[in-house]
């Protein structure tokens, strides 16, 4: 009895340690939420042998996790955010790796009839105007900056958004599309959490297709003279994989209801091809 | 024979919320024999014997003993006149104060068995104390407080609540225990029982020993009025 | 209500089919939690009997902050936790952040002013039975706590039970100190927190039911087997 519950603390405790190889990085809420990364991470163990453990966060907390050296590499999608890792000497460098695109979703109905226009922009003012429900991330992810950079070029800033239409949930993609399905609001989502997401109730997608709603997504290893425990050299290999026609073909075939979610983009670099 | 350390109450009180329950009182405890303490309700008489055992602190004065401090109380006991049992079985309750000593289990328990024969509860060892009916926790307590051969005993009313035949198992357990050398300090505002164990009676009211004498000379002739209108069964005032 | 009746079946189905990932992530929150039960009782008994059973200056006010730590918010022991283990934190070298250990550190944090409380309040009605007795007895101050522990062990099984109806059930700070990592960190309750963030409303309720199934296992399997010890005795 003793000796299985010891086994069995045993076990537990050393998960993280059994394996020879693993590597903590830390994603954004909207990776996670498309579901690649479960396509991804068993194909990882099996060519390179590396046990990836994903920690979900948002931006902003995967960024603080990658400067206090709590992961060995994060993968998200702010590029503001991610270049001040970088000044602030955080990281090795930025590799891009993929885009997917954000979307905007909201009631069937579309009370401000953003479904026929030409531009986010436009799509941004008419919901404005019409004082129609959105919820907003408000959690200062990746997402909530696209977002709130769309409003500032649509020259709707703060003072402008009523409490009375607009919804801050402070909280991840998942749950804000849950407030926005019990509010009948417009969201705006990245298209792998939409797809991914068993609770639409009667929202669906009304807008898309606007180049300035790309999402790129970039992978940054954490720079080891900053922590010299950072497992650097795991994150290289990482990174060589996710760079691979083999990441790219695995990405580009990666459909939900037979829509591509992501593009691979990264480019081949001399020095990593070797 | 042992000699019992004596045991001095020395210009000792007890104040409680600043009321006086008992004292001044000087008292010297000799080697032998059985002390009853005699007095109406609220005379101090508890008061008095939680003083001596150390459950009260002395608010004045002091209490003294030959030996050290540690020593004498380690060989004293006290029944409660409503008995404190453990959450546990007869014999649970009767080995305690011996394990808590070193003695081995085995040993208390053979100890414990013997004193369940003497006091009639042989065969309810494992049955819980709490079970028990008051006259049979009450000797269960006894028992607890004799097993250890104490050199004083204190009783506070230890028949208080129980019925004669209870009362008649106590007072035999009492007298043996005084004749096997435990020296006895007994409360109680019953007469007879008084009458039946004393060898020497103090006399408290109103938080003072009014009289302390042997006896025979108490019952024979008391010197205060209150002891003489106690002894009358008078209402004592 | 659909989502209830989808959540039953999914649960259901997760137990009869010996889902491995099911019984997996129910396995680590019972090793998390009865870890941290065991630490937090281990701490959380003596002090709770030692607090019946001292009197010092600033009783009243331990007493009243041990009454108040009973509902610390987990959100922020879990931030707490996470600050002293970070790699940039005080324990930063031990490597901690993202194990099973830091989550049971957060929940010993959680846990023990709880089971020391109510272990606190049910000694301190046994002591004003036996305080009597027990100074009568020439007890010292240790016997005296080893005693009171072990005639209120019934009560304080029930402390202990509180504490892992506490720890089962807890979410904001395992999260935070666990990162809720497929096979290393995930527990039930990170996992229900995972699907509802998914919109998959059933398989998060239906992982809700198995909860509230093994928490309720776990209470009656200690309340029969302390019973059958105690049918004729304390």
């Amino acid at each position: 009895m003793i000796r299985s519950i010891l086994t069995a603390a045993a076990l537990f405790a050393s998960a993280s340690t059994l394996a020879a190889d693993t590597l903590k990085m830390a994603v954004t809420t909207s990776f996670h939420n498309s579901g690649l990364s479960e396509i991804l991470l068993p194909e990882i163990q099996k060519d390179i042998g590396l046990e990836v453990q994903l920690i979900v966060v948002g931006t902003g907390q995967a960024i603080r996790l990658g400067e206090a050296g709590d992961v060995d590499a994060i993968l998200v999608h702010s590029r503001k955010a991610e270049e001040a890792f970088l000044e602030g000497g955080f990281g090795t460098h930025r590799r891009e790796i993929m885009y997917n695109d954000f979307v905007l979703v909201g009631p069937s109905d579309d009370p401000a009839k953003i479904a026929g226009v030409e531009t986010a922009k436009e799509a941004l003012t008419a919901i404005a105007v019409n004082e129609a429900p959105f919820a907003s991330r408000g959690d200062d992810s990746g997402t909530h900056k696209m977002e709130l950079a769309l409003w500032n070029t649509a020259g709707i800033d703060d003072t402008k958004r009523g409490t009375s239409w607009y919804n801050e949930a402070g909280a991840g993609m998942g749950a804000t599309l849950n407030t926005a399905a019990g509010l009948n609001a417009y969201v705006l989502t990245d298209r792998a959490s939409w797809l991914n997401f068993g609770n639409k109730q009667s929202l669906t997608l009304l807008f898309s297709g606007d180049p300035v709603l790309f999402n790129q997504y970039a992978f940054l290893p954490v720079n080891p003279e900053m922590h010299p425990h950072v497992k650097h050299d795991l994150a290289m290999n990482l990174e060589n994989w996710l760079t691979s026609a083999r990441a790219a073909e695995l990405i580009n075939s990666y459909t939900i209801n037979g829509e591509t979610l992501f593009t691979f983009n990264a480019e081949q670099m001399l020095k990593a091809a070797e | 024979m042992v000699s019992i350390p004596p045991l001095s109450v020395q210009n000792a009180s007890v104040t409680r919320n600043g009321k006086r329950l008992l004292g001044p009182v000087d008292l010297e405890i000799m080697a032998n024999g059985l002390t009853i303490i005699l007095g109406p309700n609220g005379a101090g008489k508890s008061t008095l014997l939680r003083l001596m055992h150390g459950l009260e602190k002395p608010s004045g004065g002091r209490v003294r003993f030959a030996a050290p401090r540690a020593e004498a109380y380690a060989q004293q006991a006290f029944v409660f006149q409503t008995p404190v049992m453990l959450r546990r079985t007869v014999l649970g309750n009767l080995t305690y104060p011996l394990t808590l000593h070193g003695t081995k289990r085995a040993n208390a328990e053979k100890q414990a068995l013997i004193w369940l024969n003497s006091i009639g509860l042989a065969g309810h060892e494992h049955q819980l104390a709490s079970a028990l009916s008051g006259g049979e926790r009450q000797k269960l307590a006894l028992a607890r407080a004799l097993i250890r051969a104490p050199q004083l005993l204190f009783l506070d009313e230890p028949c208080a609540n129980l019925d004669g035949a209870s009362t008649r198992d106590i007072e035999r357990l009492i007298l043996e225990a005084r004749n096997t050398g435990t020296r006895i300090l007994m409360a109680t505002h019953d007469l007879g029982q008084a009458r039946r164990l004393a060898t020497d009676v103090l006399f408290l009211n109103k938080g003072r020993i009014t009289e302390s004498a042997s006896a025979e000379s108490f019952f024979n002739s008391p010197k205060t009025p209150e002891a003489q209108a106690f002894l009358k069964g008078d209402l004592v005032l | 209500m659909l989502e209830i009746w989808q959540g039953i079946q999914a649960a259901f189905w997760l137990i009869v089919t010996f889902d491995a990932d099911l019984y997996e992530i129910a396995a680590r929150s019972l090793f998390v939690t009865c870890s941290a039960v065991a630490i937090a009782a281990l701490v959380g008994l003596p002090l709770g009997a030692w607090l019946a059973v001292s009197r010092y200056r600033f009783r009243r006010f331990v007493i009243a902050m041990l009454n108040a730590l009973m509902g610390l918010p987990p959100v922020v022991v879990g931030l707490v936790v996470y600050l002293m283990l970070s790699r940039s934190g005080p324990f930063g070298v031990m490597g901690l952040l993202f194990t099973p250990w830091a989550m049971i550190i957060a929940q010993v944090i959680i846990l023990t002013p709880l089971i020391a409380s109510i272990a606190h309040q049910s000694i301190r009605d046994l002591w004003a039975e036996y305080h009597d007795l027990l100074i009568s007895l020439n007890t010292t101050r240790s016997q005296r706590i080893k005693t009171l522990l072990w005639d209120s062990r019934r009560a304080l099984l029930t402390a202990a039970l509180a504490g892992f109806g506490r720890g089962i059930g807890e979410v904001g700070a395992i999260m935070i100190v666990g990162g809720n990592i497929d096979h290393v960190t995930r527990v039930m309750t990170t996992a229900i927190a995972l699907e509802t963030s998914k919109g998959d409303f059933a398989l998060a309720i239906g992982l809700g039911f198995v909860l509230i199934g093994l928490a309720i296992a776990v209470n009656l399997a200690l309340h029969v087997l302390s019973g059958t010890e105690v049918r004729d005795r304390w």
